[in-house]
């Protein structure tokens, strides 16, 4: 007699409560090397801003005990991880910056905003499909957030760029949420029409072309970004939602020319913006020439991100002993010359893999999920996380021009931990459906009478 | 659509291998280059946060870092003030370090130096910031004063060596500048000043005893043509020399005068009585006798032409190459091309006075630790032999015979015994005359070196002579530290 037996996937639940031990040890360590350095003594604060992150990341840690048992164990640890490094330099630029700022207990205060809502997305979000119910409204959701900016009076132009809007006190950057929306609406449009978009269409001389009514909603996605560049002088946002589009249609369809014509239309309308627009090609001269005398004369802020860079080299100055505080921006768009000035060169290492290996779980993810929406779902948000941090980044390190993004789960800033603490909690329910056992599968068991072979089969070696 | 995805997977790779390669390219490869960048604040910091040395003169720091609460963390300061402007120099958050030792010295005082390297290799393992060491300078704060009141208001430079080690006991130059106004963490205070010092007519920032435009010496350069004649074998004190009211160059139509006009012991002098008188006439003929090279070589002998820092760099004086006869008459009195540094013309009196061995100066008398244990202390080095044991005395004798009834009696020092010669050195037509003085005491047994110049006769304009002016500054800084 033989049986069937159901392999049962584990849970890892306590795996993943050892490694929120871990990052919050961590964090806890490189805050008090901060305290140790700028002010020689143990920061007084150590237990109590612990015991927030402790609190917060293991509570989280329980809800998913509760509901989503089989959810990707690395996930949270990660996202904490990072979430915590950013609150630690955001607190060693308050020290640096003096009495008044308080930068960092704000940032704790979205952070735990953040982790809250992304409990309630798993606690309200059952399962990830039911968000394809909602597939055009997220579109207009999305495109209301993305032009929110450009509404008179609401929007607020910061540093030449109109991505903000004002709420009585409160500032926020609505892009952030059209960036889940609009990766909802692309995955819920997606599996509607892959078919029509994959399979109907002409040949020209051997290369697939589409059919010019599928061509329209990469023509919209194109203008939209476009509008984004233009309207609101926001090159990084504009860059993010195109790619992400063309990324997720191309893995909806599987079609190589559909990356051929994204990348066609990126780059007239990269050429066309550079021609037209004197604030692209500012950026694309701090790019290519930031030494230069034209380049200083009206900007120096990439070359001392550099400078920090450099007076890191391998192994860093330490936390707390180096001067981030002299590159502009050093805890939004510029923190990661921060972290690579104070922990070298091996630190910015360990902060890539951390983004590198969370990415690597959401299309894990991705993969092992079943059903289509799900899958371009998770590709999609995981997408966005390495493609604003390869802008973000590369942008600081002269892979691509300067463009102005905040570095997920690092930097200052409450709708992006709003947002990122949402795409994690989105990648976790969609892994959690994806881990769990099928549901009660029928036991099939071989009948006793079943025809034993008479004579023994010679043995194969293998 | 996992086929995508796993390629969308790969391009993501890539993604981050770029970012990799970028930031390693940033730190690792260009680390050192861009360290190196002009305006580099951060380079800059690193410097100015670590604890510099202080430099002490008996005991009591001319300069010193304190704690402040600011970016640089380390305010210096020169309790010293301008007296001691140009030993300690400046160290300036805007225009480095420079000026006198904070230049000449930095390793030391940043704690950099290789000699050092043990010692920071113990901070490391301690984890203790490096410290620089703290300099205790050789200057006698009472020669030092003296000079610099001797000085006053006038142009000018007094060095004071210990003859017997090469000791610096004094060095001031005037005008001088107040450091401190270079030293303050105030950006436009500091260009302000730092302009406002770079444009002064009396070029304050030139330290005039070791470097600047170098002096005529005049009539101290006797005590060298002298030695030449002495040790030629030829000559001794009472060699019979020609001392004429005028003496004739030879293949011109110019007469070398005496400064008084009138001739020495009526025409015919002993070398004894032509250095007493500082005879012109006598110098000059006998520097013809010697000819140039003997003159060069036995100003080579007391340390002209040789590069000396101690630590600071001495422009080296020089006698010229390729001179003619008449040039070398003229040479033989200290003018035409001869160049000399007021440091130069102290160690010929030092090395007189310390029986012909020329020792080599120096400033820094100890190296000690932050906690004050002694790392290092200088040890007295001689140069060379300037002149023979025998020479040296006849040199001595000739030389107190100036102070006692020559031009130099106003560097006398009751119940002391002073040796000394004086010098007036024309360095222009229509301009008043640089006075000279260099002496020791002393005589016997000197513990004292002293060169005085005074520019363009100081205060005394036109009737400046070494032996008015520059005699009485000399006596004073001996008087400080023989008869205090």
């Amino acid at each position: 007699m033989s049986t069937v037996t159901q392999f049962v996937p584990r849970t890892r639940r306590n795996v993943e409560l050892l490694l929120v031990l871990l990052a919050c040890a961590i964090v806890m360590v490189a805050y008090l090397a901060v305290g140790l350095a700028v002010n020689g003594q143990v920061p007084l604060d150590l237990i109590t801003q612990g015991a927030w992150l402790l609190g917060l990341t293991v509570a989280f840690h329980v809800v998913l005990r509760w509901r989503a048992a089989y959810a990707d164990p690395l996930l949270l640890p990660i996202a904490a991880l990072l979430n915590g490094l950013g609150l630690v330099m955001i607190h060693r630029l308050d020290l640096a910056k003096g009495t008044e700022s308080a930068m960092a207990s704000r940032q704790l205060m979205w952070s735990a905003l953040g982790m809250v809502v992304a409990c309630l997305v798993l606690v309200l979000l059952r399962d990830h499909r039911q968000l394809r119910r909602y597939t055009y409204t997220t579109m207009a959701a999305g495109l209301v957030f993305l032009l929110l900016p450009l509404v008179p009076f609401l929007g607020r132009s910061v540093y030449g760029a109109r991505i903000w809007i004002n709420i009585g006190p409160f500032s926020f950057q609505p892009g952030e949420i059209a960036k889940i929306l609009l990766t909802i609406f692309f995955a819920g449009y997606l599996v509607q029409t892959r078919d029509a978009l994959a399979l109907v269409g002409r040949s020209v001389l051997g290369f697939p072309l589409p059919r010019g009514r599928d061509l329209g909603p990469i023509l919209i996605a194109w203008i939209a970004s476009l509008l984004v560049l233009v309207l609101e002088r926001d090159l990084g946002s504009s860059l993010l939602f195109f790619g992400l589009f063309v990324a997720m249609l191309y893995v909806a369809t599987e079609r190589i020319s559909w990356i051929a014509i994204g990348m066609l239309l990126f780059g007239g309308g990269a050429y066309l913006a550079y021609l037209l627009f004197d604030h692209v090609q500012q950026r694309v001269m701090f790019w290519l020439n930031p030494w230069s005398e034209t380049a200083l004369a009206q900007s120096d802020q990439l070359v001392r991100g550099l400078m920090g860079m450099g007076a890191g080299g391998i192994l860093g100055t330490g936390l707390g002993s180096g001067h981030p505080y002299l590159t502009y921006f050093a805890e939004s768009d510029f923190i990661i010359p921060s972290f690579a000035e104070e922990l070298g060169l091996a630190g910015l290492f360990a902060i890539l893999l951390l983004y590198a290996l969370l990415v690597e779980r959401g299309l894990r993810t991705a993969l092992g999920t079943r059903d289509g929406f799900g899958k371009l779902l998770a590709t999609g948000l995981s997408f966005s996380i390495a493609l604003q941090v390869f802008v973000v980044v590369g942008g600081v390190t002269r892979v691509i021009p300067l463009t102005g993004l905040t570095t997920p789960f690092l930097s200052q800033g409450g709708s992006s931990l709003l947002a990122n603490w949402t795409i994690v909690a989105i990648l976790l329910r969609i892994s959690d459906h994806a881990r769990r056992p099928m549901p009660a599968p029928v036991k099939v068991t071989m009948p006793d009478s079943a025809p034993t072979p008479t004579t023994p089969r010679p043995a194969v070696k293998p | 659509m996992n086929n995508p995805i796993r390629r969308l997977a790969l391009v993501m790779a890539c993604m981050f291998a770029s970012l990799l390669i970028a930031s390693t390219w940033i730190q690792f490869f260009q680390a050192g280059e861009l360290r190196d960048k002009p305006g580099n604040r951060r380079t800059l910091l690193a410097t100015y946060s670590r604890e510099r040395g202080s430099i002490l003169v008996d005991g009591e720091a001319i300069a010193r870092s304190e704690k402040v609460d600011d970016e640089f963390q380390y305010q210096r300061s020169y309790p010293g003030g301008p007296a001691y402007g140009h030993i300690t120099g400046y160290y300036s958050f805007l225009y480095g370090s420079g000026g006198g030792l904070e230049n000449s010295a930095d390793e030391l005082l940043t704690g950099d130096a290789p000699r050092l390297f043990f010692r920071r290799l113990g901070d490391l393992i301690t984890a203790r910031d490096p410290s620089g060491v703290n300099l205790e300078l050789t200057i006698d704060p009472r020669a030092q004063k003296a000079a610099e009141r001797g000085l006053g208001n006038q142009r000018g430079a007094v060095v004071a060596l210990d003859p017997r080690s090469g000791a610096i006991l004094a060095m001031v130059s005037h005008p001088e500048y107040d450091p401190n106004r270079l030293s303050g963490h105030d950006a436009d205070e500091v260009t302000k000043a730092w302009n406002q010092l770079n444009k002064a007519s009396g070029k304050p920032m030139i330290n005039r005893a070791i470097g600047g435009d170098l002096y005529p010496p005049g009539s101290v350069f006797k005590v060298i043509t002298a030695a030449a004649a002495l040790s030629s074998g030829e000559y001794t004190e009472q060699s019979s020399l020609p001392g004429p009211a005028k003496l004739r160059l030879p293949q011109t139509n110019v007469d070398l005068p005496n400064a008084g006009g009138g001739s020495c012991n009526g025409g015919q002098t002993d070398l004894g009585l032509a250095l007493e008188r500082s005879c012109n006439t006598a110098f000059g003929w006998l520097g013809m006798q010697l000819g140039a090279d003997a003159m060069r070589e036995q100003a080579r002998k007391f340390g002209f032409g040789q590069q000396l820092n101690m630590p600071m760099p001495v422009t080296p004086s020089s006698v010229p190459e390729q001179i003619n006869e008449p040039q070398e008459a003229l040479t033989a009195i200290g003018q035409y091309d001869v160049r000399v540094t007021p440091m130069q013309v102290a160690m010929v009196a030092a090395a007189v006075g310390n029986e012909g061995k020329l020792m080599k100066p120096y400033l820094i008398r100890q190296t000690r630790g932050a906690d004050l244990d002694v790392l290092d202390q200088t040890r007295p080095e001689q140069l060379g032999r300037a002149v023979d044991k025998g020479t040296a005395a006849t040199l001595t004798h000739m030389m107190e015979r100036v102070v006692e009834s020559g031009t130099g009696t106003r560097a006398q020092i009751d119940g002391v015994r002073v040796a000394g010669k004086s010098g007036t050195a024309e360095h222009g037509e229509g301009r008043n005359p640089h006075a000279w003085f260099m002496a020791f005491a002393p005589a016997q047994n000197p513990t004292i070196a002293v060169a005085v110049v005074v520019e363009d006769g100081g205060n005394a304009g036109s009737e400046a002579a070494g032996g008015r002016v520059s005699a009485p500054i000399a006596r004073d800084v001996m008087k400080a530290v023989i008869a205090p």
